[in-house]
């Protein structure tokens, strides 16, 4: 056994192990926690297959952005614990059965069509870069895809603005650009005032400038 | 050197690599500890000579020991579990904090040949590494059970989850010039005296970079979490060592970015003028006069600006660094295409 | 014309390159910080620190157990018993100051009538518990016989402007 097969497995142990704590973990959060896990240690096995790029992106991704909004949503949301997991036995059976559906494909798509997809991937010399390999592949047998997927994207970002974006009136709003082109001379108004008052008996002032100053 | 290091390997035989390997680690992290230590020590000393003070002068000659007094400090202080917290996040949360700041220095060279590892797509690496530094923040603020802290470590990660598109964007430029993800290529792209260095053609992006660090690290004036006026942070619960831990994790984010952004935008090792007595000098050197100059520009930040009402850092990061990164990135990308595209590379 | 002017100012940063001029330009400037224990800065004669009890020159305590300063005492922090001695003046047999409570005000300095309760120039004074700053009569009278010289002196100086 290679030490690559001893990592493999030690990585395979630590994701089955996430996996299965986040559908077990009594808190959300936690079972939000094992899932970064079990993204991180997928990402670990993508770095073994020697798919940085890939590793790296689900990593910054994944993990960097959705799950930490998704953690954002689960502890603002006050999730009640006891009715999320009320039906958790008698669905058990229905979601068992699927779950065994899915790995049944899945080892049929690997062992069976696993002459074309799966096998052992190709060690390449060590100045290949897959993630140029990937950029070319992409934007160049795949680019209509990719760009129908950019414009999708686009679309559900624009979308998702335009049903929460709400004028309201009355809202105490402030516009800080508006704020920041104050300039001095709006706000303040300087006078030259004398901080002395002449007062009398001082010689040096004719007696009508005295009076004056009074 | 080579004897010596044939004449290790020999002597430990089969655990040469996790030996070595372990040794480069120290061989960063040492060093980058002591870094943090007297980057506090700076920080307290300049910011003290801009207000008109002279610092920390008491431990030590010229207060040299401060550092070191502050840090055994917190050590012997008790680390105070609030009640109702989650135990085991709350003390995870620290070093969620700062394993990343630290996990992020494998891939950063300190010269054409000197880093632990030199891999493909280096850049993509860091930002992935410290895109993850956000976790200890939001699970410190929640882990505590406290109103304040949680509404702290929101804000905080926010801040940073939204500072992290226009740090990127302003990646992305540098890729385009450097047409590489590789930290080497990218400073060895800009070999030939200051001018060739990317921030005169990426300036924007440059200041962009920059100030998206400070807000990235929390640093005055986006540092909220710091401001007991709006909100106390996702720290106030933490005491002792643990608090030690967020702290460690904080000034070496800074050194990280200070030297991420030397590497990007002002040539890395290479020295400023491309003539005999510039370039006697060993070019670790030179990164580190670098790394030293941004992480001033980051105290005399704090030392100048007052701090940001938490609205105007929202704004500024989505609706003014956004923009600016990607207009400026519009035009790297056009300009690549004309005759002009030299002036890019 | 001004909005392109702060538009450009707005984005050129000119303001905070101003800000940082300043701060920059500070960071040269003569330092003011005063070394505390080395240095200090003057005080005043009338200067409000830590409490005594004053004895005339001949040994005597002044204090005749009057209670005027307690009564003046608007933090209630002054304790005064007092009782008749055998050569028939009347001396406290217990005066107590928690420095706690104090608010340094000095009306309890203002209301004596023999100087007897006088304020000192010590400020630089702590305690490790609680009880450490509750300041009894033989402890007010030590602070009063160690620094008699120069408390003596700021009453002079000052008793022209009573």
């Amino acid at each position: 056994m290679s030490f690559e097969t001893l990592v493999f497995y030690f990585l395979a142990t630590i994701l089955l192990f996430a996996a299965f704590r986040v559908v077990t973990a009594r808190h959300p959060v936690h079972a939000a926690l094992f899932l970064v896990l079990s993204f991180f240690t997928g990402a670990g096995l993508w770095m073994l297959l020697e798919a940085e790029f890939l590793a790296i992106t689900l990593v910054l991704v994944y993990i960097g952005a959705v799950m930490v909004l998704f953690l954002f949503v689960v502890m603002m949301l006050n999730l009640n614990i006891e009715k999320m997991r009320a039906g958790f036995w008698s669905n058990l059976p229905l979601a068992a059965f699927v779950g065994l559906l899915m790995a049944i494909e899945m080892v049929l798509v690997l062992t069976v069509a696993g002459r074309t997809i799966g096998g052992d991937p190709t060690r390449h010399a060590a100045g290949y870069s897959n993630t140029k390999e990937l950029g070319l592949l992409i934007y160049t047998d795949y680019v209509y895809p990719f760009e129908i997927a950019a414009v999708i994207l686009l679309v559900a970002i624009i979308a998702a603005i335009a049903i929460t974006l709400r004028r309201r009136v009355g809202t105490k709003h402030q516009d800080p650009s508006w704020q920041v082109s104050v300039k001095r001379k709006d706000r303040v108004r300087m006078v030259s005032m004398p901080a002395e008052v002449t007062t009398a008996g001082m010689s040096s002032l004719p007696p009508d400038a005295q009076k004056e100053g009074e | 050197m080579t004897d010596t290091i044939a004449l290790l390997q020999g002597f430990f035989g089969f655990s040469w690599p996790v030996v070595s390997n372990l040794a480069k680690i120290f061989a960063i992290i040492v060093p980058l500890l002591l870094g943090v230590a007297y980057l506090t020590y700076a920080e307290r000393k300049i910011i003290g000579y801009m207000q008109v003070r002279i610092g920390p002068n008491r431990v030590g000659p010229k207060g040299w020991l401060q550092p070191i007094a502050d840090g055994l400090k917190l050590f012997m202080k008790e680390i105070v579990i609030p009640a109702g917290a989650s135990k085991g996040v709350f003390l995870l949360a620290p070093l969620l904090a700062l394993g990343p700041a630290l996990a992020a220095w494998a891939v950063v060279p300190f010269g054409p040949e000197l880093m632990v590892a030199n891999i493909d797509a280096s850049l993509l690496y860091v930002m992935a590494i410290t895109s993850m530094g956000v976790y200890g923040i939001v699970l410190a603020g929640w882990a505590s059970n406290s109103k304040y802290s949680f509404l702290g470590g929101m804000r905080a990660a926010a801040q940073i989850v939204s500072y992290e598109l226009a740090m990127g964007f302003a990646l992305v430029g540098v890729l385009l010039a450097a047409q590489s993800l590789n930290l080497v290529e990218i400073v060895n792209g800009q070999q030939g005296g200051m001018f060739n260095w990317y921030w005169l053609p990426l300036f924007p992006l440059f200041i962009v970079y920059l100030i998206a660090g400070v807000a990235e690290t929390n640093r005055a004036p986006f540092d909220v979490v710091e401001g007991e006026s709006e909100i106390v942070g996702f720290h106030v619960e933490y005491s002792g060592f643990a608090f030690a831990i967020f702290f460690l994790a904080e000034y070496a984010n800074m050194i990280l970015v200070a030297t991420m952004t030397s590497l990007l935008f002002l040539g890395g090792w290479n020295p400023p003028v491309d003539v005999a007595p510039f370039t006697w000098i060993p070019g670790f050197f030179w990164l580190f006069a670098k790394a030293c100059f941004i992480l001033f520009l980051f105290l005399w930040f704090r030392a100048t600006f007052p701090r940001y009402r938490y609205d105007q850092i929202m704004r500024l990061g989505w609706k003014v660094f956004i923009p600016v990164t990607l207009v400026w990135l519009m035009v790297v990308a056009t300009a690549m295409q004309t005759p002009y595209g030299y002036l890019f590379h | 014309m001004n909005k392109i002017k702060s538009f450009f100012s707005t984005f050129l940063l000119i303001e905070l390159l101003k800000g940082m001029a300043l701060t920059g330009r500070y960071m040269f400037a003569r330092k003011i910080t005063v070394q505390f224990p080395e240095e200090r800065t003057p005080m005043s004669p009338r200067f409000r620190g830590l409490h005594a009890q004053r004895r005339y020159p001949n040994g005597e305590e002044r204090c005749i157990a009057c209670k005027l300063c307690e009564a003046a005492c608007p933090a209630l922090a002054i304790t005064i018993e007092s009782a008749q001695r055998e050569d028939g003046t009347r001396r406290t047999t217990r005066y107590d100051i928690d420095l706690t409570k104090c608010i340094f005000c000095g009306y309890c300095e203002e209301a004596c009538p023999v100087d007897a309760i006088v304020e000192t120039r010590v400020f630089d004074y702590h305690g490790e518990k609680r009880g450490d700053l509750y300041y009894t009569k033989d402890m007010l009278l030590a602070v009063g016989d160690k620094h008699e010289a120069q408390i003596a002196r700021d009453r002079a100086a000052d008793a022209k402007y009573r």
